[in-house]
């Protein structure tokens, strides 16, 4: 197999305590060296221009691609072409598919799919309930040996305390956490929008704070109690946050996840310029400026560890119906990275090296995967990024087979240049010729 | 009173005196947006229809040639035939559908079955849907001009609208009038519309409810909020009670309707704590024993069925001013 030397860029490892300008020599598809004036010997030279960053490659904890069942919304193909698109090496797929991915012949389907996509890692996250129904224990054993690298009912939470405290406990057993979609069912109810101001004058059934909040609360008491791993998915609520920074405090194994269109929107979003826009409709939904202000507040002190997309695709027709008919969620793995630039980077919010933390190396920890870090020897995947390079969200332009964004038209400073996977350059941006 | 004459042709305009005002969009969605200019055009535009309804004939030809939909996802009887009475005496072609005899329990969407409605081109489509926004939805691709009769717990702005007309008869203004609006405040879309009307019409709005039904934020909206009835009644200039349905029992909002009735419900009693010259008001349908006595509803205060004929002068006005800037478009 052939060699890659990244010539002459900034290399940022937080994992490795790296922060410089180094080469990067890759070779069967791995880190062979990272060190100033790598000869090139025959090896294929990627010169990386002044001013772009090279950093491991960036993991997406929280994704939904679809398929089996929903092909119509996205397939694996699509979603891994959307995810290097965006600068992901490897995404995290949520078992929601139809059938629900509850059982090992699924796990196997959906990474053989991978493979012949060829894009990003997949990573499939099992039920932790046969068809996530909160009744009875999958079979968490044959899915890890299978591929699962983590467990979770998400769209739904994990029904009981008992079922999430037998989870923790057996998950515990075979080294993986249980991600949790935090909601109490008889609070949220039928609601659509954060409860407060806007889904007042919407006239939108509310969704409170607390009813993500109680839910946090009782996991992390239960993985005190287990000593188990467990991972707050989505985290919206300022009540979370406390739920959970209270739970690092004492010890306790809980990690946590925001999403950008939490550190980036409000529900005020919801009042116009288009009101009721079914892009702006995700669950959890868009909370206001307290619980927004909380999520910054979180990423850049530490207590949230890991920046995750909740991609979750929806076909146009599916979202071109009333509020409260239309299906929670936005797709998300082409717009994080410029998100995260121009919403936390610039602004000064957050570091470089918190930035790349909270995108490689945390998800690699949290999930327990190779990656997070350019150590020689480690996969050669690799996200290179154009700091000022100036990105304009087009909708229509989204390698995602769906287009439910609401940041359509956004203007941005910050994006992806390239995504190298297994030493191979999958992606490179079109636009990066415009970067300065 | 406005110098509009109301049966006046749109395409006949006179180069003389500029153009009357008109209303800003094209669709009426809600009172939420309107200018307190726009909302006196139509009440006054509505106080000038009123005398078409005390006529022997009461028709005019001002919609003569325009068709408008009744379309209606939920079931009402007020406020539809309150509008197929307002179409008519404005001489419109006028249709009614109901959500039993639509397509919609055959499972098209929303979106398609209005895009159907328009290739018959309607000019106008009076709509109810039992979900909030739905009618905003629609006006972003509709060439009809849509008339929000009623989405989910959002809006009824011809119901405020209507109020709003019957409280300034009464009253001969709006501003810095206390009102007091008694009831279910969560999922009523006409607590919804009467504040942000009365609010942009400067009175001072208190909403008095059960703690389970009151939702957060009203503040904002400058509205004041408590949970003693008595202090919401005390010199009000109006009291208007909004209905309860038992069906939110369910919801745990609150644990019987007689409970209700004992904490909340409008009595004479209560009343005596309002300005003398005080006038009750329910935009019904009314839950006697409810939300208020019969010696209430039925007694000197209430205007009730006053606000219902205000109903028609209200629609007539809203349909004509809609329709009047259509014909303002066209003329370019």
């Amino acid at each position: 197999m052939s060699t890659l030397l990244l010539k002459g860029g900034r290399v940022i490892d937080p994992a490795r305590g790296r922060d410089g300008m180094f080469d990067v020599l890759i070779d069967s598809g791995l880190v062979s060296r990272v060190g100033r004036d790598i000869p090139v010997d025959g090896a294929e030279v990627f010169e990386i221009p002044a001013g772009w960053i090279v950093a491991p490659g960036f993991i997406d904890v929280h994704v939904h691609l679809r398929e089996p069942g929903q092909e119509y919304k996205e397939t694996i193909a699509t979603g891994t072409a959307s995810a290097v698109a965006g600068g992901f090496t490897a995404v995290a797929c949520m078992p929601n598919t139809d059938p629900i991915n509850d059982h090992a012949g699924i796990t196997q389907f959906i990474l053989k799919k991978a493979a012949e996509a060829n894009l990003a890692r997949v990573y499939p996250i099992g039920a932790v309930s046969v068809g996530s129904r909160g009744e009875q224990l999958a079979e968490l054993g044959e899915q890890k040996t299978a591929g699962c690298v983590a467990f979770s009912d998400d769209g739904r939470p994990v029904a009981t305390a008992l079922l999430m405290r037998r989870a923790l406990e057996y998950a515990g057993m075979l080294n993986a956490p249980v991600i949790d979609h935090c909601e109490d069912p008889s609070l949220k109810g039928d609601g659509v929008a954060h409860e407060g101001y806007q889904a007042s004058v919407l006239g939108l059934r509310g969704i409170p704070g607390v009813a993500e909040s109680l839910m946090v609360e009782r996991d992390v008491s239960l993985a005190e109690l287990t000593g188990a791993h467990v991972h707050i998915a989505h985290m919206s609520a300022r009540q979370s946050l406390r739920a959970v920074r209270a739970g690092k405090e004492r010890g306790v194994r809980v990690t946590c996840e925001v999403a950008p269109h939490h550190f980036t929107l409000t529900d005020d979003a919801l009042g116009g310029p288009v009101k009721y826009d079914t892009n702006l409709k995700m669950n959890p939904p868009l909370r206001d400026e307290a619980d927004r202000a909380a999520m910054l507040d979180g990423l850049a002190d530490g207590t949230v560890d890991v920046i995750a997309t909740d991609h979750a695709p929806h076909h146009s027709d599916e979202k071109l119906v009333e509020f409260d008919r239309a299906p929670f969620g936005i797709v998300g793995l082409e717009t994080a990275v410029p998100l995260v630039f121009d919403r936390l980077v610039h602004p000064g919010r957050i570091s470089l090296g918190r930035m790349i933390e909270l995108l490689s190396a945390n998800p690699a920890r949290v999930l327990n995967v190779p990656g997070g870090t350019l150590e020689e020897g480690s996969p050669a995947d690799v996200t290179v990024l154009a700091p000022d390079m100036r990105v304009t969200v087009r909708a229509a332009a989204l390698r995602s087979k769906s287009r439910n964004t609401p940041f359509d038209g956004w203007r941005l400073r910050g994006g992806v240049a390239a995504t190298i996977v297994g030493g191979r350059v999958v992606h490179r941006n079109p636009d990066e010729d415009r970067t300065p | 009173m406005t110098s509009r004459t109301v049966e006046g042709t749109n395409s006949a305009r006179p180069s003389g005196p500029p153009a009357a005002p008109a209303l800003r969009s094209r669709h009426l969605l809600g009172i939420d947006g309107l200018g307190a200019d726009e909302i006196t055009l139509i009440l006054d535009t509505a106080d000038a229809m009123k005398e078409i309804g005390a006529r022997p004939i009461k028709k005019v030809p001002t919609l003569r040639g325009r068709t408008v939909v009744n379309l209606f996802f939920e079931p009402s009887t007020r406020t539809r035939t309150s509008f197929e009475i307002a179409e008519k005496r404005l001489s419109a072609d006028t249709l009614s559908i109901a959500t039993a005899t639509s397509s919609v329990t055959k499972g098209e969407t929303l979106v398609d079955t209005i895009r159907n409605l328009e290739a018959m081109a309607p000019d106008m489509i009076v709509m109810r849907h039992s979900s909030s926004g739905a009618p905003h939805l629609l006006s972003r691709t509709s060439r009809s001009a849509i008339i929000n009769a009623g989405d989910g717990t959002h809006e009824h702005p011809t119901q405020a609208l209507l109020d709003a007309l019957t409280i300034r008869s009464h009253k001969g203004r709006l501003a810095d009038l206390k009102i007091a609006i008694v009831g279910d405040l969560l999922h009523s879309r006409v607590l919804r519309s009467n504040a942000f009307l009365l609010k942009t019409m400067g009175a001072d709005v208190w909403a008095c409810g059960p703690a389970t039904l009151i939702p957060p934020g009203l503040a904002r909206l400058g509205v004041r909020t408590t949970t003693a009835v008595d202090e919401a009644v005390t010199d009000a200039d109006v009291v208007m009670l909004l209905r309860i349905q038992r069906e939110r029992m369910h919801g745990h909002f609150f644990p019987s309707v007689r409970e209700y009735f004992t904490l909340f419900g409008m009595t004479e009693t209560r009343l005596q704590r309002a300005r003398p010259d005080v006038i009750v008001m329910h935009p019904g349908p009314m839950n006697r024993g409810v939300e208020v006595e019969s010696a209430v509803a039925d007694g000197p205060s209430s205007v009730i069925l006053e606000q219902v004929a205000n109903g028609v002068a209200v629609r007539m006005a809203v349909l004509y001013l809609l329709a009047g800037r259509e014909g303002d478009d066209q003329t370019g």
